[in-house]
C-alpha cells in the first residue's frame, strides 16, 4: 500500500487509453511514486557518458542520472548550466537496462517536455542547473513522467510534493564532496516531521493550520503527512556524498537511498568507488561490511572537495524560497 | 504452528510488502510473523520468502555478494514457497533478456524454465495500471500496477499461467513458486498476499 497524500486524480499527466481490449491508465500517482519506491536502498549515480553509465550499472547502481557536466565541473565552468544533450541521453538509454534519469532547470517546462518526449524514466528538476524561473517550479502534475526535486526542509519538500513531485532528495551542497549540508537537511526534515506528528497526535488542529501557513502548502498535505509521520514519497540523500562511509552515514539517518554526483566520476578510482558506495548503502547496518567497502577506496583518490562556508555559489539556495 | 515470512531486504520496496503481508496475516487470522531478511542466516529460518520489486541487476549482484542468493536457491529447491514480484520474478527465471538490449548477464536463481523479457512494456512513461484476472486461483479481478514491468515470453508446459495481459504472460505458478509482473503491494488489495500465505501454510504442514 502506498501513501498518496496530495494526489490529484484529474492531473493532465494521467492518460486513460485503450490498449488492445483493455482500459489502462498511465502517469497516476501510484505509478510515479511506486517507481521511486523501487529505487529504495539503492544508489543513483550521476554520469556524463555511455562508458560511465555502464560502469554504474556493473557496480550495482539502481539508476543513472545524465548530466552535461558533473556538478563540481559545473562550478568550475561557470556560465549557464542546461539539460544534457538528447543524443547522449538516448545513447545511454540504449546501453543500460536500469532506469535513466536526466536533469532539467528549475521551472523550465520545455526542457522537461523534451526529456519526457525522450522517454527518460524520471526528471530531476535540479538546482545544479541554472534556474529558468526564479518564482515557480514546474507544475509536475501536467507530466506523465515522474519528477524528483531537492529540498532542505519539510516546507520545501511539501511544496514540491504539492506541485507533483513523486520523490524528494536532500539538496545538500552539490559538487563539493562535503556531506555536511546533506546531513543538515535530512536532520531538519526528520525533526520537522517529528514536530508535526506530535502536533497531530495531540489533536491541536489549529496548530497544524498554523504550520500549513508557515510552510506555504495546503492544509490537507500537512495533515496527511503529520498523520503518517513521514513524507508521503521516498526521500533520498544527495549533495556532497563522496565515500562509502558518507553513504552509510546518510542511510543511518533514515534516508531511503543515495544519489552520488561528482563523488564517483571525479575520483580517480571510479570503478572501485562506485561498487564500494553500493555495498556500503546496501549493508549500512553492518559496520564490518562498510569497513570492507571503505577499504576498496583510497582517500588520496577522493575528489578534493570544497568548504561549504566559503563558496561563491550556493546551489542549494536556488528555488528555495519558491 | 506459527509461520515465519521474510521479505528480501537487499534493495527495493520491502516495507510495502511487509505491510501487505501483515494485513493478509491479520485478515486470515494466521499465526505468523513477517520481517525483513538480508543474510543467508535469516533466510535459512524462513517458511516463506517474498522477493520484492526493485532493480533485478542490483538485487542479483548484492545477494551474490553475501551468499543469500545461494541459500535462497537451496531453500526454494527444497520446497520453501517464494513469491517473486517484478524484479523478484526476474530473479526466479532461467533467462532474462532486455526488450532493447537483448541478452544480459546478471545473477539469477535459475529456478523457472521460462524466457523472460525485461522492460517488456516500455520505459517508465509506458508504465500502467489495468484490471487483470486470475480466475484459476479465484481472484477474478485485480488492479495490476505495472512499473517498467517484465513479461514472460515462453514458459515450459509444467508452468501454470495465472494471468495474461494483452497476450503477454504476467503471472505464473509452479508448485511452491509464484511470480507476478505487477505490484500487488502497491494496492490496498491483499488477496495475492493471502493466496501466498495459504500456500506457505500448506507447505509448512
Amino acid at each position: 500500500m502506498l501513501p498518496l497524500a496530495g494526489e490529484r486524480k484529474d492531473a493532465k499527466g494521467i492518460i486513460f487509453e485503450k490498449s488492445e481490449s483493455s482500459e489502462i491508465s498511465r502517469g497516476t500517482s501510484t505509478l510515479k511514486r511506486g517507481f521511486a519506491h523501487m529505487l529504495k536502498n539503492g544508489v543513483v549515480m550521476d554520469v556524463t557518458t555511455v562508458e560511465q553509465a555502464q560502469i554504474a550499472e556493473e557496480a550495482g547502481a539502481v539508476s543513472v542520472m545524465v548530466l552535461d557536466k558533473l556538478p563540481s565541473d559545473v562550478r568550475k565552468a561557470g556560465g549557464v548550466a542546461r539539460t544534457a544533450s538528447i543524443r547522449i541521453i538516448q545513447d545511454i538509454m540504449d546501453s543500460v537496462t536500469i532506469p535513466v534519469m536526466a536533469k532539467c532547470r528549475i521551472g523550465h517546462v520545455y526542457e522537461a517536455k523534451v526529456l519526457q518526449e525522450s522517454d527518460v524514466d524520471m526528471i530531476d528538476e535540479s538546482e545544479v542547473l541554472t534556474p529558468a524561473d526564479e518564482h515557480h517550479h514546474i507544475w509536475k502534475w501536467d507530466f506523465t513522467t515522474p519528477f524528483v526535486n531537492g529540498a532542505r526542509s519539510l516546507a520545501e519538500a511539501l511544496r514540491r510534493i504539492e506541485e507533483g513531485a513523486a520523490m524528494i532528495r536532500t539538496k545538500g551542497e552539490p559538487g563539493t564532496g562535503n556531506v555536511a549540508e546533506a546531513v543538515t537537511h535530512i536532520k531538519k526534515v526528520n525533526d520537522e516531521l517529528r514536530a508535526i506528528k506530535s502536533i497531530y497526535d495531540s489533536g491541536d488542529y489549529q496548530d497544524l493550520v498554523r504550520m500549513a501557513r508557515e510552510f506555504k502548502v495546503s492544509y490537507e498535505v500537512v495533515e496527511e503527512t503529520a498523520r503518517l509521520g513521514r513524507l508521503p514519497v521516498v526521500n533520498f540523500a544527495a549533495g556532497g556524498i563522496a565515500t562509502p562511509a558518507d553513504a552509510a552515514y546518510l542511510m543511518s539517518l533514515g534516508c531511503d537511498g543515495i544519489f552520488v554526483g561528482s563523488g564517483i566520476f571525479n575520483a580517480n578510482d571510479a570503478q572501485e568507488r562506485a561498487r564500494a558506495i553500493v555495498l556500503a548503502t546496501t549493508f549500512w547496518e553492518e559496520p564490518e561490511k562498510v569497513k570492507e567497502a571503505q577499504k576498496m577506496i583510497d582517500e588520496r583518490q577522493s575528489m578534493l572537495g570544497l568548504d561549504v562556508n566559503t563558496l561563491e555559489l550556493r546551489m542549494q539556495e536556488r528555488g528555495g524560497s519558491a | 504452528m506459527s509461520i515465519n515470512i521474510g521479505v528480501l531486504a537487499i534493495q527495493g520496496d520491502v516495507q510495502e510488502n511487509i505491510i501487505s503481508t501483515q494485513k493478509a496475516l491479520d485478515d486470515l487470522g494466521i499465526d505468523g510473523s513477517v520481517t525483513n531478511v538480508k543474510t543467508a542466516d535469516d533466510i535459512s529460518k524462513l517458511d516463506g520468502l517474498i522477493i520484492p520489486g526493485g532493480e533485478s541487476t542490483t538485487i542479483g549482484q548484492l545477494s551474490l555478494v553475501n551468499s543469500s542468493l545461494k541459500v535462497m536457491k537451496e531453500k526454494i529447491e527444497q520446497g520453501m514457497p517464494v513469491f517473486g514480484i517484478c524484479a523478484g520474478m526476474i530473479m526466479l527465471a532461467k533467462i532474462a533478456d532486455d526488450r532493447i538490449m537483448g541478452k544480459i548477464n546478471q545473477p539469477l536463481l535459475n529456478l523457472l524454465d521460462i524466457k523472460l523479457e525485461r522492460n517488456s512494456f516500455g520505459r517508465q512513461k509506458d508504465s500502467f495500471e489495468a484490471e487483470i484476472s486470475m480466475d484459476s486461483i479465484k481472484i477474478p479481478k485485480f488492479r495490476g500496477v505495472f512499473i517498467r514491468a517484465p513479461s514472460i515470453s515462453e514458459a515450459n508446459s509444467d508452468i501454470e499461467v495465472l494471468a495474461k495481459f494483452n497476450e503477454k504472460i504476467v503471472a505464473i505458478k509452479k508448485g511452491n513458486i509464484i511470480g507476478t509482473s505487477f505490484h500487488p503491494e502497491l494496492t490496498k488489495d491483499v488477496s495475492l498476499h493471502k493466496y501466498f500465505l495459504n500456500l506457505v501454510k500448506s507447505f509448512a504442514n
